[in-house]
């Protein structure tokens, strides 16, 4: 079948079956490859990428429910809140093997979107999902508030 | 070339080379998404996408396989099995065990039986369903306590002896006996394992594969293929985690895709859904230790015999060698008078353990610092007092039971160093009193250490090369044997090359391992890839510095030694320079060679097996954290509150870096310890097999209290720099957590009762241990 997605901005058209993740549209048919494959299960956060603003898993998200919303992938961020957390991940150094990051960046993104001052408990929260096997979590909290006081000054 | 690149002669900036915290080379990459792996490259025209089909028993004999289902399923292209292997088809890494495919016997739930290669990589994983494995089964040897009273072995024991330990243990005023479980864990790399075989001339083969080890990948698919290894390439650029899972798991899957691209002339990609990587790939060993020590009224202990023995999964894959470590680390950082080691390899019907971050380091630690604890307990004592005491000390209390001395002994000052910062005795004091005040919840502390031996124990390993190329206009690139998981080893070996340079670290490209531009190259592992590679790539770089110097030199009539490389100028006298790129240029016109090779091997080492003495290691990386835990008595719930760790990496080449490690490490073994619990049912079927049952730690598991401090302190072995390896050793500070969870449990007993607690120390097993030792307490009257 047929689809019009909009995704970082574009128009794109494509074919897929019906029911597809939207991970193997982005991978796959789109070739935007910074979004990633971890467990397939939404249990691992690696495929996060943004619907209508909001963090999504594209994993177990079927290719038909993202037509006419506003798909935004890693490489799509181009925003001062993006900007402020990707400048604040790379002055942290959180990055190590860097497969799970473009998801914590999109949560990430997502989570100052909607707490502009997020308190630990409330990093902890919304984060949560999204796992890092090199456990670089002491740093992803620092990038984030990092982030949050770039933003507020 | 005859027309040569336009050179600047800006000062460059070199402040950020060795020592330095400079970013992660690949830092801009990673935050916006162009970091590319395996899975993200593009692939060529008609790639076709490869799935494996496997047994589904644990144990017992295939009757008949009928593939006619999967042969005529939509899409499919070819299918692979045994018969069709041209070359060999076990492709265990140092001893037999492990078919590639099996057409009879299966030993494990997850065993390979065939491959397919499809248009789609659905439709390659719809057309394994229809194949029809029809299998008698019998009961699998699930129980490693069963297999070795059995003596169900996949290698020969070993033993290490020095002095006579069932005297010193019978003769001394104290004695105990226990044992533990200490679990395993998934190693859980976020990208799964993945490779890419691309078809060449003449039969070979491009192989891109996630692997910490491209040499052995690249021998091994030449041998199922039957050709020689000069016609297989790999190609590695990094990995999305690793911790050991792809030292040896990552070849099956690189054979399989070779020989499917074989047998259809197409690229084929195989890359193991999460739900076939975690039943199919080997995981760290689950381990069984016992210890019977004697110690004096005072707690120092005159006497140990220890047994670690490691649940191997159903072949010995790098089983000898990790037992051989959790052997070495099962004195952690005490002197032991009188010692007897033995160590037993298991066969049982799960997947093959591997690998994993620490190599049966941790397993054997966990024995003696039970040990410890055990022993405060037992005279009275604070748990640190019992260490201290018996940590390896000067001459007379230096020799460990391989008969290595240990020198440049840091842990006892460094544990007074933490002991102070972390306000040990203090907070000791004040946990007594909250648990005094406090019914439910019960609060621990502990301070255990970690001295980890570093170079690979099978010594031809303990060697590397390197590979640097300097183009006209002063760009540099640079090849080593060591792959890139996330440890930063590239930036690590960029810097130590810029420093060598003189030149800035932008300068240089770090390209893909490969293994037609650095051959016959060891795994990345037991930490040592920087101490390797490291070294090599700065022997190459001082060879082409020399080359550069004698070639400026003659051309400025002045002597070689004269030549000084600094902020990217090359000097041959006070005031008098060229850019580092004019030097170049200056070199290939006067036609001196600007590629060079660099090599490496680790001095001092040699380990004699047979009699189990030697200096296996090069030197110790040490360090201590201090945990503190609070637990709920009546749940078994528990909370990390706190951690401060101090810890040894040398004179650090990269503090960012190296303190990511330690913070990575730390938490990786948390979780090991504490919600990592891998599960296998009656009939030996993994069914910890998702991240949904199986718990790795997540961000809300890290402490609100975390402190990493580096302990300053150049190696006094000659390795690059002075510094030292960290990609294992922090992972164990990871014991203080378990040491701390115990401590809380034994004060519901005045800490006169050691709580058995085998680990993961999920909060069930915390609960029974709170019942447990209520219940001693009860009979010995202590509360």
């Amino acid at each position: 079948m047929e689809y019009q997605l909009k995704i970082n901005g574009r128009m794109r058209s494509l074919n897929a079956e019906p029911g597809t993740p939207l991970l193997w549209v982005i991978r796959d048919e789109l070739a935007l490859t910074g979004t990633k494959f971890g467990c397939g299960v939404a249990s691992c956060g690696a495929c996060t990428i943004h619907l209508n603003g909001n963090p999504t898993r594209s994993c177990i998200t079927p290719v038909e429910s993202a037509v006419g919303g506003e798909i935004t992938t890693i490489e799509g961020l181009d925003d001062p809140i993006s900007a402020a957390v990707q400048s604040a991940w790379r002055e942290k150094d959180v990055v190590q093997c860097g497969y799970c990051q473009s998801g914590q960046i999109m949560s990430a993104v997502g989570l100052l979107r909607q707490n502009p001052r997020p308190s630990d408990e409330q990093i902890d929260s919304f984060m949560s999902g999204n796992v890092c096997r090199c456990a670089t979590y002491v740093r992803i909290k620092d990038a984030i508030k990092l982030a949050s006081d770039t933003l507020e000054a | 070339m005859r027309n040569l690149a336009p050179v600047t002669d800006a000062i460059c900036k070199t402040t950020d080379s060795a020592g330095a915290p400079r970013a992660h080379e690949s830092a801009a990459k990673h935050v916006s998404g162009k970091a590319f792996y395996v899975d993200d490259i593009i692939e060529p025209r008609g790639t076709l996408y490869a799935a494996v089909g496997y047994a589904d028993i644990a144990r017992g004999h295939i009757r008949t396989l009928d593939l006619s289902g999967v042969r005529s399923s939509e899409g499919v292209v070819g299918v692979l099995e045994l018969d069709d292997i041209p070359g060999i088809t076990d492709v265990g890494p140092v001893f037999p065990g492990d078919p590639l495919l099996s057409a009879d016997e299966i030993r494990y739930a997850g065993q390979p039986v065939f491959a397919v290669a499809a248009q789609t990589e659905l439709q390659a994983r719809q057309a394994v369903k229809r194949a029809v494995i029809d299998c008698e089964s019998r009961a699998p040897l699930l129980d490693v306590e069963k297999a070795l009273n059995e003596k169900q072995f996949v290698r020969p024991s070993h033993s290490m002896r020095r002095g006579d330990a069932r005297k010193a243990i019978t003769e001394a005023p104290l004695r105990l006996e226990a044992q533990q479980h200490v679990g395993g864990q998934e190693h859980f790399y976020l990208e799964g394992q993945v490779s890419l075989a691309v078809p060449a001339e003449d039969g070979g083969m491009l192989i891109y594969s996630s692997t910490q080890h491209p040499s052995e990948v690249q021998k091994l698919v030449a041998e199922v293929l039957g050709i020689p290894v000069n016609r297989v390439t790999v190609d590695m650029r990094r990995m999305g985690g690793g911790f050991g899972g792809k030292e040896t798991q990552a070849a099956p899957w690189a054979c399989l895709a070779a020989l499917l691209a074989r047998k259809t002339g197409r690229a084929v990609k195989l890359r193991l859904p999460r739900c076939d990587d975690m039943p199919m790939t080997g995981k760290r060993h689950p381990f069984f230790n016992r210890y019977e020590i004697g110690f004096d009224l005072q707690g120092r202990l005159l006497g140990a015999e220890i047994t670690v023995t490691g649940n191997c999964g159903h072949s010995p894959d790098l089983s000898d060698a990790i037992v051989d470590r959790a052997m070495f680390h099962s004195d952690n950082a005490y002197f032991i008078p009188d010692v007897a080691i033995d160590g037993h390899r298991c066969m049982t019907n799960t997947v093959s353990h591997t690998a994993f971050r620490g190599f049966g380091g941790p397993q054997g630690m966990m024995i003696i610092e039970r040990a410890m604890d055990d022993i405060a307990r037992a005279v009275g004592r604070d748990p640190l007092d019992i260490r201290k005491l018996n940590l390896y000390g000067t001459k007379g209390r230096d020799l460990t039971p391989y008969h290595q001395q240990v020198e440049h002994n840091l842990l006892p000052e460094l544990i007074d160093q933490l002991e102070r910062s972390s306000r040990y005795r203090e907070r000791r004091a004040e946990i007594t009193a909250w648990n005094a005040k406090n019914r439910v919840l019960k609060r621990g502390l502990a301070l255990t250490p970690v001295k980890f031996g570093i170079s690979f124990t099978l010594q031809h390993l303990n060697q590397a090369g390197a590979l640097i190329h300097i183009y006209t206009d002063g760009s540099i690139q640079l090849n080593h044997g060591g792959t890139e998981m996330g440890q930063g080893l590239h930036t690590k070996v960029l810097q130590i090359v810029a420093e060598t340079l003189a030149v800035s670290p932008d300068q240089i490209e770090i390209t893909a391992t490969r293994t037609d531009k650095v051959p016959n190259t060891s795994p990345t592992a037991a930490s040592s890839g920087t101490d390797l590679n490291g070294q090599a790539a700065r022997n190459a770089a001082l060879t082409l510095k020399q080359r550069i110097s004698e070639c400026v030199a003659e051309q400025k009539q002045v002597a070689v030694e004269a030549i000084r490389f600094t902020s990217g100028q090359v000097f041959w006298s006070d005031n008098e320079s060229m850019s580092f790129a004019e030097a170049a240029q200056l070199a290939y016109l006067n036609r001196v060679s600007l590629s060079a090779t660099g090599y490496y091997r680790t001095p001092k080492i040699w380990y004699d097996r047979e009699s189990a003495k030697g200096r296996p290691f090069f030197y110790f990386a040490n360090g201590a954290a201090v945990s503190e835990v609070v637990i709920d008595t009546l749940t078994g719930e528990y909370r990390v509150l706190a951690v401060d760790i101090l810890h040894d990496v040398g004179r650090s080449l990269n503090p960012a870096v190296d303190r990511g490690q330690i913070e990575g490490g730390f938490i990786q073994g948390m979780g090991w310890l504490t919600t990592e619990e891998l599960k296998w049912n009656a009939e030996g079927v993994l069914i910890s097999n998702s991240p949904a049952n199986y718990k790795i730690p997540a961000v809300s598991d890290t402490p609100a209290h975390f402190r990493v401090d580096l302990f300053k302190r150049d190696n006094e072995e000659e390795t690059v720099y002075n510094s030292k390896a960290v990609g294992e050793p922090p992972f164990m500070l990871a014991i203080s957590v378990w040491s701390a969870l115990r401590d809380a449990i034994a004060s519901l007993a005045d800490y006169r009762v050691s709580p058995a607690l085998d680990t993961p120390a999920t909060p069930e097993r915390v609960l029974g241990a709170v019942t447990e030792t209520r219940k001693q307490a009860a009979e010995k009257g202590a509360i």
